[in-house]
């Protein structure tokens, strides 16, 4: 288990440099928010949350069609299909890599570009925990979408289509609770409700996953 | 005699053919008769003038957006659990009229809310998560679209059905949380807690009841036209083949 998590992130890291796209794609997205709606700094701290949540998602949904296709094409997943490891247990792993990749440096991210957006003091804090708390089962959901459309060719957009709806119950929470930490106000119910949402999707999603990508491979 | 008969698709044929004149011919007087009535001879609402009337279109049609949807996770159940082709084949012909009920439930809602809430569009939760219910019946429809192979079609579309059943339902409970509603509660509901008045809900029920056995009917008839397709294609491949 160790080393197919250790060989997802050394190929992350090296071959092709899909790893720190994300993060260029999040810093160019934050800087093109000004020029959208105008340099004003108390338009662009409210609405700084809801920006750097909708950046981080929409980076996570970039590298989504690299995950599982690369492993597709060369065969990689056939093999790992027949490795001892349930295939459960693979996807996970293809999700936790991709989140370590990807989700992780856009938490660790997320607070300076909120400075560049004026985001108010209280808020870092819990736009990082938000974040912190959401991103995996934004990886955890695109691993399932990933595991849906890897059969199909040039199935990017349409990946984008099957995951999209499914982000807006982690979306709205998530960004429910970076603004109500931005504003200073009471966020227990947005966060244990993010937090359940993401504890139920890493729990129960990877067995969805798993058949499904059982029924590309048969 | 039981239910699982009609997994054949021959026999499935034969039912539905019996079926759909009459299910056709019923759905059309109940629409005809529910709207007439609906339109011209029920009186206009105290408050919200004659606008009330298109309530005989929305409601159905939202009804059976949802219902649709509904279907399609038992067929996709049954697809699954005991793999009988005609089952997949009506979740896949039961998504396009769905995702038509929702577009008309959106529509009518639109042009109500002009004069009523003086917008076409607010991001109201039961609104906000039709329109994320459309995207579920389009992304469905995509997925069909792009596989190749119908067994796999079937198989994949069906977990996405499931897994975007769970999620739809979170959405619903969730856009709650987001925003404070603008849309009135529910019109019908089986306890008689809240209601419309009996003079609208007559009509109403009868146009229901139309809306139901179009839904029906046009499955049958596009589900009857995929099992054909599958056969036609079919019988391509061995002509292909020899």
């Amino acid at each position: 288990m160790i080393a197919l998590l250790q060989r997802d992130l050394r190929l992350a890291t090296r071959a092709g440099g899909g790893f720190g796209l994300a993060l260029v794609f999040f810093l160019i997205l934050v800087l093109l928010v000004p020029f959208g709606v105008g340099p004003d700094t108390a338009v662009l701290a409210k609405i700084a949350p809801g920006i750097l949540w909708l950046g981080a998602l929409l980076a996570c949904l970039l590298s989504l069609d690299r995950l599982l296709a690369l492993d597709w094409e060369d065969g990689a997943l056939e093999l790992l299909a027949t490795s001892p490891l349930p295939m459960e247990a693979v996807i996970a792993l293809k999700a936790l890599a991709h989140w370590l990749t990807t989700g992780l440096p856009l938490v660790l991210v997320a607070p300076v570009l909120g400075l560049m957006l004026n985001l108010p003091g209280a808020g870092y804090i819990w736009l990082t925990v938000s974040l912190a708390l959401g991103t995996p089962t934004l990886s955890m959901i695109g691993c399932f979408g990933a595991a849906l459309t890897v059969g199909i060719k040039r199935g990017g957009l349409l990946l984008s289509l099957l995951v999209l709806p499914l982000y807006v119950p982690t979306l709205i929470f998530g960004a429910e609770v970076a603004r109500r930490g931005a504003e200073g106000l009471e966020l227990a119910t947005p966060l244990l409700l993010l937090v359940g949402i993401s504890c139920g999707t890493i729990a129960l999603l990877p067995f969805a996953a798993g058949t499904v990508l059982k029924m590309n491979l048969r | 005699m039981s239910l699982w008969e009609y997994a054949n698709p021959r026999r499935f044929l034969g039912l539905s053919e019996r079926l759909l004149p009459g299910l056709s011919v019923l759905s059309l007087l109940l629409l005809t008769a529910g709207l007439i009535w609906g339109f011209f001879y029920s009186p206009d609402d105290y408050r919200m003038g004659s606008t009330v009337k298109i309530i005989y279109l929305h409601v159905p049609s939202a009804l059976m957006a949802i219902n649709g949807w509904i279907m399609m996770l038992v067929a996709s159940l049954v697809w699954l659990i005991r793999r009988h082709h005609v089952s997949a084949l009506a979740a896949k012909a039961a998504a396009p009229v769905g995702a038509v009920m929702t577009v008309i439930a959106l529509i009518t809602g639109a042009i109500w809310g002009q004069p009523m809430w003086g917008t076409w569009w607010v991001w109201d939760p039961r609104l906000t998560s039709f329109l994320i219910l459309f995207l579920f019946y389009l992304g469905y429809m995509a997925l069909w679209h792009a596989v190749d192979d119908p067994d796999k079609a079937a198989d994949l579309t069906s977990m996405l059905c499931l897994v975007g059943s769970v999620f739809a339902l979170l959405s619903r409970y969730a856009v709650n949380f987001w925003n404070q509603g603008l849309h009135q509660g529910a019109s019908l509901s089986l306890d008689k807690e809240e209601h419309v008045a009996d003079v609208f809900y007559v009509p109403l029920v009868i146009t229901i009841g139309g809306f139901v056995l179009l839904f029906l009917a046009l499955v049958l008839l596009r589900t009857g036209t995929e099992i054909r397709l599958r056969r036609i294609s079919v019988l391509i491949n061995r002509g292909r083949m020899t």
